[in-house]
């Protein structure tokens, strides 16, 4: 490590890895273990993160780190968590950073059991809505109207018509003592609430929002733009459910309209065409109960 | 200290003598009474190991091998349906060179739905990279397990235990049930040495490797799989210095000047012995050879015991649709190498499929029928069926 300048130097996840450029789960990642600490092991399912990490002889984890399969994440994360016990490894803890196509979809069966059998697990859904390493499928977490190759917009489809699976809440319902959102826009917010997450034990989840330059469709240099927009239009949410409630939202200071995100991005471009005023109207909606439901905004 | 137990019970004592630290699983019939036994003696302080109940058998195997890289030695027991659910899983324990040690009660795979002995669960996982020890008896079941952990850290490959469904899984009998000190002292604590998930020492696995270096270190597994022979061999040595019961990966009974070789594995084998004493009664040379290891494939003592032989009939409780039973191909793979001379000829017979019963009077007429051919293609090799 001699000679290491600048931000290499104290990292735990180093640069020289083969992550797009301007990718936001990269930088998420940097900041979830700085904010961990070395102490942690790492669990990691198929995805994106996985396929920049990792090629055979090279690596910038500077924690132990473990990829897995796609649907099983979180079991590997219980058994770790198991054989620390067992070996009375306290000052260990296990965290799982993970996509939103394993989280969401193929692994939300073992996501499900880890919650609810209480194991000491700190699950990161790093979420850029789509499966991005095998070029941009559909997930549970692909927000409406989005285009993906396997629901493309074409003459008869507008992009996936359902509504993206509300995870936080689910998540919530099973008791875990800790459920955050976070944005890699707002990074002192993201490493605050991983290090608070590291203050409680069980599980505990929270899901980032990472812009995907390649996958959404918008330059390199603007994902934390994008991030920021998506954030200030009320389409992703920022709060913090401590043990089912609801304990703080990161406030929208001026609100935005959601075609200021929408326009941005290439995965969403039909809609700002001539027949996409009322597919428009509804993703308005969406963005507005969230603003309703988490208070988002501060009424003078 | 003797004691009556079901096969699934010795399992359960095997494991636990065996100092286990994690214990993953998921109920399925037959298997279930091994993990309900092993949730006894945690809740009664008979095991001091973390219990993980985890929500299926795919995220069961999953938690054993994170918690066998995490540094301590694993266990779980499954099933038909189950082993089918963890298959992708027992790639990865292979390949990431977890000693997990996992034991199958052999239940027929579904559809049309049967719970009962057949082998072709087990078997249809034999490209997965695990050692796979067949068990005739209760005792061999505890002792196999035992031995599961020593074989399987030693080469740093998982192993699987595997019994007849009720045969043996809910049959009891006395069986000796070793002292845990002296178990100690045969298996000490698992040492994972370097290969384990530690802050203090960051390791980088289950990477992406291109080509190159994936196919060195496949050929390292199969590398490891032949060394595993000898270390099976010395393992059951081993044992038997320290227990006094000796163990094989191939046996012979009666087999020296027989004719006619009976082939078997798990309980067959042992209503086999009575077949063949039945038939020398009568005055016929049989004899009988039983297999215990699958993976890796005892080829040479299996040379050993049939050079020379006329003709031998192996009985095989699954199949391989389009093909034949499992171990008749296995068998004929490797007396390829014999010359036409000392080549038997080789009798496939499928029987006790979906738990039909294998008795004497099953081996004494694959014995006679064996006897009277003239050649393995022209008699009908399904034995107990009818053909409607």
């Amino acid at each position: 490590m001699n000679g290491e300048r600048g931000a290499n130097k104290e990292a735990l996840f180093v640069s020289g890895h083969r992550a797009c450029h301007g990718c936001g789960l990269a930088l998420a990642v940097r900041h979830i273990l700085k904010a961990t600490g070395p102490d942690v092991i790492v669990v990691t399912p198929t995805g994106c993160l996985e396929t920049f990490s990792s090629p055979y002889g090279y690596s910038p984890w500077r924690v132990p780190w473990i990829h897995h399969l796609f649907e099983n994440a979180p079991a590997v994360a219980s058994g770790i968590a198991a054989a620390l016990s067992a070996q009375k490894r306290n000052n260990v803890r296990v965290v799982v950073i993970g996509g939103d196509g394993s989280t969401f979809d193929i692994g939300f069966g073992a996501l499900s059991g880890m919650l609810e059998r209480g194991d000491d697990v700190l699950y990161i859904c790093t979420d850029n809505g789509a499966y991005m390493n095998t070029g941009g499928q559909r997930s549970g977490a692909t927000p409406t109207y989005s285009s993906t190759t396997t629901h493309p917009v074409g003459r008869k489809s507008m992009g996936k018509p359902q509504l993206k699976k509300d995870l936080p809440a689910i998540v919530a319902d099973h008791g875990t003592p800790y459920v955050a959102t976070a944005s890699v826009a707002y990074l002192k917010d993201l490493r605050k609430k991983v290090e608070k997450a590291m203050t409680y034990h069980g599980p505990r989840y929270i899901q980032i929002d990472t812009p995907c330059p390649s996958g959404w469709g918008f330059s390199s240099e603007l994902a934390l733009e994008i991030g920021r927009l998506g954030v200030n239009c009320g389409l992703v949410p920022l709060f913090e459910m401590e043990n089912g409630s609801l304990t703080r939202v990161r406030k929208i200071r001026k609100k935005l309209q959601v075609t200021e995100y929408l326009k941005a991005q290439s995965r969403f471009k039909h809609l700002l065409q001539e027949d996409g005023s009322e597919y428009l109207k509804e993703l308005q909606e969406i963005a507005d109960q969230n603003i309703a439901k988490y208070a988002l905004i501060t009424s003078s | 200290m003797r004691k009556v137990l079901t096969g699934n019970q010795a399992v359960a004592y095997g494991a636990m003598l065996s100092g286990v630290e994690v214990v993953a699983a998921y109920p399925i019939t037959p298997q279930t009474t091994i993990i309900e036994t092993l949730a006894d003696m945690q809740a009664e302080g008979l095991g001091d190991f973390d219990y993980i109940r985890v929500e299926s058998e795919h995220s069961a195997m999953a938690a054993c091998i994170g918690a066998s890289m995490g540094g301590v030695r694993t266990f779980t027991a499954t099933s038909g349906q189950g082993l089918f659910l963890m298959h992708e899983m027992l790639h990865y324990a292979s390949g990431a060179r977890t000693p997990v040690v996992l034991a199958n009660v052999n239940r027929a795979p579904a559809a049309p739905w049967n719970i009962w002995s057949d082998q072709t669960d087990s078997l249809s996982q034999r490209e997965t990279g695990w050692i796979q020890l067949y068990c005739e008896g209760n005792q061999e079941v505890l002792d196999t397990t035992i031995m599961a952990f020593k074989i399987a850290e030693k080469l740093k490959l998982p192993a699987m235990v595997i019994l007849d469904a009720f045969f043996l899984s809910h049959t009891s009998e006395p069986i000796e049930i070793p002292d845990k000190e002296a178990v100690k002292d045969f298996l000490p604590t698992y040492d994972p040495k370097d290969i384990w998930l530690d802050p203090d020492n960051p390791h980088t696995f289950g990477a992406i490797a291109m080509s190159d270096p994936y196919m060195e270190l496949r050929w390292q597994i199969q590398r490891d799989m032949e060394i595993a022979k000898s270390v099976i061999a010395e393992v059951h040595e081993d044992f038997a210095h320290h227990f006094g019961r000796m163990y094989h990966q191939v046996e012979g009974y009666l087999a020296e000047d027989a004719e006619v070789l009976v082939i078997c594995t798990g309980t067959a084998a042992s209503t086999a012995r009575v077949a063949v004493e039945a038939l020398r009664a009568e005055g016929e040379r049989a004899g009988l050879v039983k297999i215990k290891t699958f993976r890796p494939f005892p080829g040479e003592e299996i040379i050993g015991a049939l050079k020379g032989k006329k003709k031998v009939a192996v009985i095989d409780r699954n199949f391989s649709p389009g093909a034949q039973g499992i171990w008749a191909q296995e068998l004929r793979s490797v007396l390829c190498e014999l010359s036409d001379q000392e080549r038997p000829m080789v009798y496939g017979y499928i029987a006790g499929i979906g738990g039909c019963d294998i008795s004497v009077k099953t081996i004494k007429e694959i014995y006679y029928k064996t006897l009277e051919s003239h050649r393995p293609d022209d008699i009908d090799m399904w034995v107990g069926v009818r053909h409607v």
